[in-house]
């Protein structure tokens, strides 16, 4: 195993990633606007801004999904219990200790088992428990005669998943402040490039193919 | 002629422009005393020709032979107007300009000035003389009027285009009041019936502007304003701009006007109907449609509110906006003081365009008004449900509504919509519990504008309509609610969003409906938030242990 500097997050990718947060810090502060939570913006202008993010947030999942599945990159979160209770004991101990990470990422598995997991529940839960509320949210006027009673839950789960989202961000901005530093966490997914271990024979193919660019 | 004269009126726009800023200024300067003599005591104001009203009509009066002599009275017009128009009797006499009555079909109650007990001078009935001035008739001062006689129709004071048409009380009245109407200039009948046309907001507004005894006393969103108002004032009576007459939105069919408050329609799912149909009915969505707002993202999320909020609600933000004041509280109780005794009034109020309103009257009470007043808002499905003369009410159950607004928070045939909301102190039978007719009206000894006695106004008022009256009269609390639907503000000066959606803004208190930006801080945001904070201390206590292990670490190195 050797260790090399590759293209781990892919144009697409980074592109995804910076809009999307820049896109949920838009709907979590409108969307606590509408809520009435705060008032630094108004009402009015949170209602359209929440809106237009909302579906511009939709559309880039829908790119995004077609990535995943078309490169097979989804493979990334699946869950495995492999090495998850020492990255966990990690976190809870380890990391006091000034014990080193255990986990190196590899070219297949570019998160650590207990990040794959959380991101997949992100995906699979939180994303999916907003949008699924959230666009019947924004049509209730379309059905709201047939089942006037529903508002009230879609109202609780939009806005207990917009509470989650936000703790989530919490935690993801904090981890990136473990390990090295702050700056050495980011700058993969703004240059791409991550340090990667790679067996003798990815290497070898990775350099003879170039698929992908590696340093 | 139709076409001439329609030439030589846009020949002559610009110079009618300038009468019509002549007629305005003298309007407002005559205002000032007719409105004063209105609040006073009930005297309509003789109607100002100030507003030009679109009409395509084929004939003209001037030339009409049956109005080519001379007329001694009212009556005698109304025979030469039928004369030509002979089912126009017959389509009045139908109305409730007419009747005064109206039964209300959803639910079964008897309703109209002949009935009703409202919060102001309190009944109609058995005060025609002075109250039936309003009448659309002649002479309706005791039971022995005759609603079967044709020529007992006014025609004029809906149809005069000469502003020198007016009618005085039925009856004499006590000396006192009596003489607020004497020294008027006799009415020219030929001059007024050769010139009768559709009527302009004047003709309506000489009673509807004054209801409840003067200028903007009732209605609060009708008053003299209306008259000629600015575009920030009414947008669609703007006299510069649309200069909408009132029958532009009251349609009527044979003489039936839209838009009545007995049988309203809280929520017109109907819109602007099928393609070239003319809908009778005077609400917004007849002419605006079901989705009003530009299809944008504002606009459609505009649009869903169309649901559930009336067009009123934000497009009124406040009414007695035009310098006039509505009454907004009366207490009876005080009335009946005299000086020397003899009655009288204390002034206190200057409102918006300078003139002084009366804050006591020996005659009626103590008031109170307002002007800019927000509206009060509340679910309502067009049905009121009324406390009528023979209505029980239990007076420790608090203020009685006069006109319970009937509509179930949330439900799907009902809407928010504004009104002004009147509170009074009137009389009230103790012994029955249930309001009560007063005599007020009367030559006699027993009027209470002459002797000041409630037991006896009230004995006699209850007396002469044959109705129980326990000999005990005492006061109640009451309230009455008054739809606000005029004085349509510019988008721009519509209610914002945030007046609703914010604590403690406009809709405060509305159930039935879930309004993000009010309905926060429950068990849902007492959660996320603890969720969020615990996360965050959670985040705050592993960032200090790292940073406490690693000082200790190096202080070990």
């Amino acid at each position: 195993m050797t260790m090399r500097t590759v293209m781990v997050y892919k144009r697409f990718e980074r592109i995804w990633h910076w809009c999307q947060m820049a896109l949920i810090m838009t709907l979590l502060v409108s969307g606590f606007a509408v809520r009435g939570i705060h008032h630094l913006v108004d009402f009015r202008s949170a209602v359209s801004v929440h809106t237009l993010a909302a579906l511009c947030l939709m559309v880039l999942w829908l790119f995004a999904t077609f990535w995943l599945f078309t490169t097979g990159d989804w493979r990334h979160y699946l869950p495995k219990r492999e090495g998850l209770l020492q990255v966990a004991r990690y976190y809870a101990w380890g990391i006091f200790r000034g014990e080193e990470h255990p986990y190196n990422k590899l070219f297949w598995r570019k998160h650590n088992p207990l990040q794959a997991l959380a991101y997949m529940l992100l995906k699979v839960v939180l994303f999916p428990a907003i949008w699924i509320t959230g666009i019947p949210y924004l049509l209730y006027n379309v059905w709201r005669e047939q089942a006037p009673g529903w508002l009230e839950p879609v109202v609780w789960i939009h806005v207990g998943a917009a509470y989650a989202i936000l703790a989530f961000v919490i935690v993801h901005v904090y981890l990136l402040t473990t390990g090295h530093s702050f700056v050495a966490h980011v700058k993969p997914m703004v240059t791409g490039y991550d340090e990667v271990d790679l067996t003798p024979a990815e290497e070898a193919y990775l350099q003879e193919s170039r698929i992908v660019p590696m340093k | 002629m139709l076409l001439q004269a329609r030439r030589s009126f846009r020949s002559l726009l610009p110079l009618m422009g300038l009468l019509l800023c002549l007629a305005g200024a003298a309007g407002a300067t005559t205002e000032v005393h007719e409105e004063a003599a209105a609040d006073d005591a009930h005297a309509l104001p003789a109607i100002m020709p100030v507003t030009v009203v679109k009409s395509d009509s084929t004939a003209d009066h001037t030339k009409f032979k049956e109005l080519k002599h001379a007329f001694d009275s009212g009556p005698e017009v109304t025979k030469a107007c039928l004369s030509c128009h002979t089912e126009a009797g017959k389509h009045v006499m139908a109305t409730k300009h007419w009747t005064w009555e109206f039964k209300n079909p959803k639910t079964g109650q008897t309703l109209g000035k002949k009935h009703l007990v409202n919060t102001f001078c309190t009944n109609a009935r058995g005060n025609e003389g002075m109250c039936a001035q309003c009448h659309v008739g002649y002479g309706w001062k005791d039971e022995s009027f005759d609603f079967s006689k044709e020529e007992n129709i006014d025609c004029l004071v809906c149809h005069d285009r000469t502003g020198t048409y007016y009618k005085t009380p039925n009856s004499a009245g006590n000396k006192a009041c009596a003489v607020m109407f004497e020294g008027k200039k006799a009415i020219d009948w030929q001059h007024v019936a050769q010139n009768v046309g559709l009527p302009g907001r004047e003709n309506c507004g000489a009673c509807h502007f004054y209801g409840g005894g003067g200028d903007g006393v009732k209605h609060g969103d009708l008053d003299s304003s209306l008259r000629l108002p600015k575009k920030a004032l009414d947008v669609h009576m703007d006299a510069d701009g649309l200069n909408f007459a009132c029958t532009e939105c009251h349609k009527s069919d044979k003489h039936d006007i839209a838009g009545s408050r007995y049988d309203m329609v809280a929520k017109d799912t109907a819109g602007i109907g099928k393609p070239g149909e003319q809908r009778h009915a005077a609400s917004c969505e007849s002419c605006h449609g079901n989705g009003p707002h530009d299809m944008d993202l504002t606009g459609l999320k505009l649009n869903d509110h169309v649901a559930k909020v009336a067009c009123q609600t934000c497009h009124i933000p406040s009414f007695a906006r035009g310098g006039v004041a509505t009454k907004t509280s009366w207490d009876w109780r005080t009335a009946g003081k005299t000086k020397n005794g003899e009655g009288y009034k204390e002034h206190g109020y200057i409102q918006g365009n300078g003139e002084d309103r009366a804050v006591y009257k020996s005659i009626k009470g103590s008031f109170q008004w307002g002007e800019n007043l927000t509206p009060h808002y509340a679910w309502f499905n067009g049905v009121m449900d009324y406390t009528t003369i023979d209505t029980k009410f239990d007076p420790a159950k608090g203020p009685v509504e006069v006109n319970r607004l009937v509509g179930e928070p949330g439900a799907a045939d009902a809407r928010i919509w504004p009104f002004k909301r009147m509170q009074t102190v009137q009389p009230y039978d103790k012994g029955n519990n249930t309001l009560v007719y007063m005599h007020l009206w009367g030559e006699d000894d027993n009027s209470y504008w002459g002797n000041y006695d409630f037991g006896r106004a009230i004995r006699t008022g209850m007396e002469k309509n044959n109705l129980p009256y326990s000999g005990e009269y005492g006061f109640v609390e009451t309230y009455s609610y008054w739809p606000i639907t005029h004085m349509v503000a510019p988008k721009h000066d519509a209610v914002r969003c945030v007046e609703c959606h914010s604590k403690d803004g406009r809709l405060e208190g509305i159930g039935g409906v879930y309004l993000p930006g009010r309905d926060s801080g429950n068990l849902l945001d007492m959660l996320g938030i603890s969720l969020v904070m615990l996360t965050f201390l959670g985040v705050l206590g592993h960032a200090f242990i790292r940073v406490c292990c690693n000082k200790a670490k190096r202080g070990h190195a």
